[in-house]
């Protein structure tokens, strides 16, 4: 049957367009857009009046936990979460148990993905074996399985030469090499951003030079290379900086940022102590940082706004804070968050802001049938409330560590649509 | 002089972060009269019969453990020391899950020492007894930072303007920072002085009304109070310092730099001493130290947490 969306403002970011049209989704496609469509035959229709229609959001960096720890996730839940929170395709990050590093394990998590998952999943490769940093996994392969990017996420590729050659050889497969930027050596031990806060609760500090180390590094091996590079999880204010002159230079390269590193700071340590829901890594920085990733979204500098989705159990996280793993869920709060500080409080403008969330992580990734609401494209939709408000209270995730439990915001999900079938219907 | 009629409201001591100037005065008053108890033959007062403190230290300790023992004991409490080694510890049981059993045995009190920073706040977080941080980490040691502060204001009379030098690794020191709540509430000058590598970064965001100086001998200089610090060996694999010669070079208190400062400069130290690394010998037993005496001092400030806090349990 066909399904209609009527009545809704549709915002199509790469047109620029944000004005009121019905859509009509036939066979998991998108067939029209029209001012006003009526259908004789028999039509699902969903009125999405008062509510924004956009492009399915995509989230670039989730971690989905399968295989190897489903107590903290698995595919058919994390996709779940993620279609609660308005997302029809996530890229899932390959530091499981086993990693995602050779064809069989691509196959699995896209078999299980097919059979259990409610949205697209599209699984991200390993740079090295066993993310051990020191061979290259079979790039062409995995590419062949069906990884949509290459990273060794949660660890950096330490070695120069090898980040270098994984650079290089990954070019003749056009795949973009997504890098966690962090100098392990002065990143050790620490859990916390360092500084006044670090200081004050006796946490071992993780300093910013950490990951701008990291990044100019990675930015002078892409200008070697002449590779596309992606660095993710952006979060400090130098990092940022570095990242808009390399653009500048012509330099390949592409970023995302986190909610939680523009909405929270470190001082959040200080009225909640040593509450591991704000224990993530990169660790939460300051005001300078998040005034600069505010700037770096409304400059452009900042091309997309991931989850870094990181499920973890209540008995993992209600430790010491020393013990307890990085990371935290966010999957359902991303857009939330999003339309609440970034749309509402900062004034970015709704096309600006959800560009980041569809059309450029399909423009970066080479999504060539996502991330926009046009005749012929996949029929992965979100339809949500912009004024709304909600308490965030449930999670469809396996896991609740979420440093925004109680929060009010607005930008309420109304319903997913994802490959032209509804997967969430609030 | 403090009014008769302020009221001590804490259930529980995680750091001298959150205790007002009154609060701080108070224990200090309140330990003055526990003080002269032990200088007596029956050193013993009913004050906590029938109460249960527990010690729970999860790293070795001579003197806070002994000391936290004697004054519950002193103040008639029952105590159990669980000897983290020989307990269920050691077949994983996690922190929360064992106070959670000592909850259920109704202890009235944890005194807990543990080697991360945080540790007693998730304590109190998930039990209900009331929460005693003997030490945390390198975040805080409230009772140690009392007894220094009573030893001072016993032999100076007062805390207000007295210059008073912390020295060594700052970095990793909880006794420093409890040293520089409390300190700084009471209005005292502080000089932290250290190598670069063991001042902790913005710290002077947090205490803006303090000195660093990295050279001793200046640091020293006028000061009323010189509080040595214990360095820990291991620190010289972090490259925090080339080597424990240079650092006993450059930061031991020795009789020489001591012959610097003032005639009746006070000298602290934590202990446990590294006699002849941060402190020399002739220095330690000199008639400047008060080593011992905080070791005394301990009791009655412990006796008087025990006892405020019971007041705030009995609510």
């Amino acid at each position: 049957m066909k399904l209609l969306i009527k009545n809704g403002i549709v915002v199509e970011p790469s047109k620029k367009l944000q004005q009121q049209l019905d859509v009509l989704i036939d066979n998991g496609k998108i067939v029209k857009i029209a001012k006003k469509i009526d259908l004789k035959e028999k039509t699902e229709i969903i009125n999405a009046k008062n509510c924004i229609v956009c492009p399915g959001l995509i989230d670039i960096h989730t971690h989905l936990r399968e295989p190897g720890n489903e107590e903290e996730e698995t595919i058919a839940t994390g996709t779940k979460s993620a279609a609660a929170g308005g997302f029809t395709t996530v890229f899932c990050m390959p530091n499981t148990n086993p990693p995602i590093d050779n064809q069989a394990t691509v196959e699995l998590v896209m078999l299980k993905a097919k059979n259990e998952g409610v949205i697209n999943v599209l699984p991200i490769g390993c740079i090295t074996k066993q993310r051990k940093g020191e061979e290259l996994t079979e790039i062409g392969e995995l590419k062949n399985a069906g990884v949509v990017a290459i990273s060794d996420d949660g660890s950096p590729v330490k070695n120069s030469k090898i980040m270098r050659r994984a650079l290089e050889y990954a070019k003749m497969f056009d795949l973009v090499v997504i890098s966690h930027c962090e100098d392990t050596d002065l990143s050790k031990d620490g859990v916390i951003n360092e500084g006044k806060v670090s200081t004050q609760l006796g946490l071992r500090g993780i300093p910013k030079e950490a990951e701008e180390i990291m990044v100019i590094r990675d930015i002078i091996l892409a200008s070697l290379t002449q590779s596309r590079l992606h660095i993710t999880h952006v979060s400090t204010k130098g990092a940022i900086e570095f990242i808009r002159q390399a653009k500048k230079n012509g330099v390949k390269i592409t970023c995302d940022v986190t909610p939680h590193h523009f909405v929270l700071t470190e001082e959040k340590l200080l009225e909640r102590p040593y509450d591991t829901n704000l224990k993530m890594n990169p660790p939460l920085r300051t005001q300078e940082d998040v005034n600069a990733i505010i700037d770096g979204l409304k400059n452009d500098v900042i091309d997309c706004i991931s989850s870094d989705h990181a499920p973890h159990t209540i008995e993992e996280k209600n430790k010491e804070f020393d013990l307890a793993p990085f990371g935290i869920i966010g999957l359902e709060t991303v857009l939330p968050l999003c339309i609440t500080y970034l749309y509402h409080l900062h004034k970015i403008p709704l096309i600006k802001l959800l560009e980041k969330l569809t059309t450029n992580p399909a423009k970066i990734f080479n999504l060539k049938t996502k991330g926009r609401i046009d005749e012929g494209f996949d029929a992965d939709i979100t339809i949500f409330s912009l004024d709304e408000e909600f308490v965030v209270k449930k999670f469809y995730s396996k896991s609740t560590n979420s440093p925004f439990i109680g929060w009010k915001l607005k930008g309420k999900i109304k319903y997913t649509i994802c490959n032209g079938k509804v997967v969430f219907k609030d | 002089m403090l009014k008769q009629t302020y009221k001590f409201n804490h259930k529980h001591l995680l750091g001298l972060e959150h205790l007002s100037k009154e609060d701080i005065e108070l224990i200090l008053e309140t330990a003055k009269p526990f003080k002269t108890i032990f200088t007596r033959t029956i050193k013993k007062v009913p004050t906590l019969r029938g109460r249960s403190v527990v010690l729970l230290f999860y790293e070795p300790s001579t003197r806070t453990r002994t000391s936290f023992e004697l004054a519950a004991k002193r103040l008639s409490a029952d105590t159990v020391n669980i000897a983290v080694q020989t307990s269920s510890v050691q077949k994983g049981e996690s922190l929360i899950d064992t106070a959670k059993t000592l909850e259920s045995m109704k202890a009235d009190f944890i005194v807990i020492r543990h080697f991360f920073s945080g540790a007693p706040y998730l304590l109190a977080e998930n039990v209900s007894s009331s929460i005693i941080n003997a030490g945390d980490g390198f975040h805080e040691h409230p009772t140690q930072g009392l007894l220094d502060i009573f030893t001072i204001k016993e032999k100076k009379g007062k805390i207000e303007n007295l210059k008073i030098v912390i020295v060594g690794d700052i970095l990793h020191s909880r006794v420093a920072r409890s040293n520089l709540w409390g300190l700084t509430k009471l209005k005292a000058k502080i000089v932290l002085c250290g190598p670069p590598t063991l001042i902790p970064k913005d710290i002077d965001k947090i205490f803006p009304q303090i000195d660093i100086e990295y050279n001793l001998d200046k640091a020293i200089k006028d000061a009323d109070v010189i509080n040595i610090l214990r360095v820990q060996f291991e620190r010289q694999l972090e490259h925090l310092f080339p080597s424990v010669r240079e650092y006993s070079l450059l930061y031991g208190m020795t009789k020489e730099r001591l012959a610097k400062a003032k005639n009746n400069v006070l000298i602290l130290h934590p202990g446990p001493m590294n006699r002849g690394i941060e402190i020399t010998t002739d220095v330690a037993d000199s008639i400047n130290s008060v080593i011992n005496e905080q070791v005394t001092n301990g009791i009655a400030v412990r006796m008087s947490v025990l006892y405020l806090l019971s007041l705030t349990q009995q609510k």
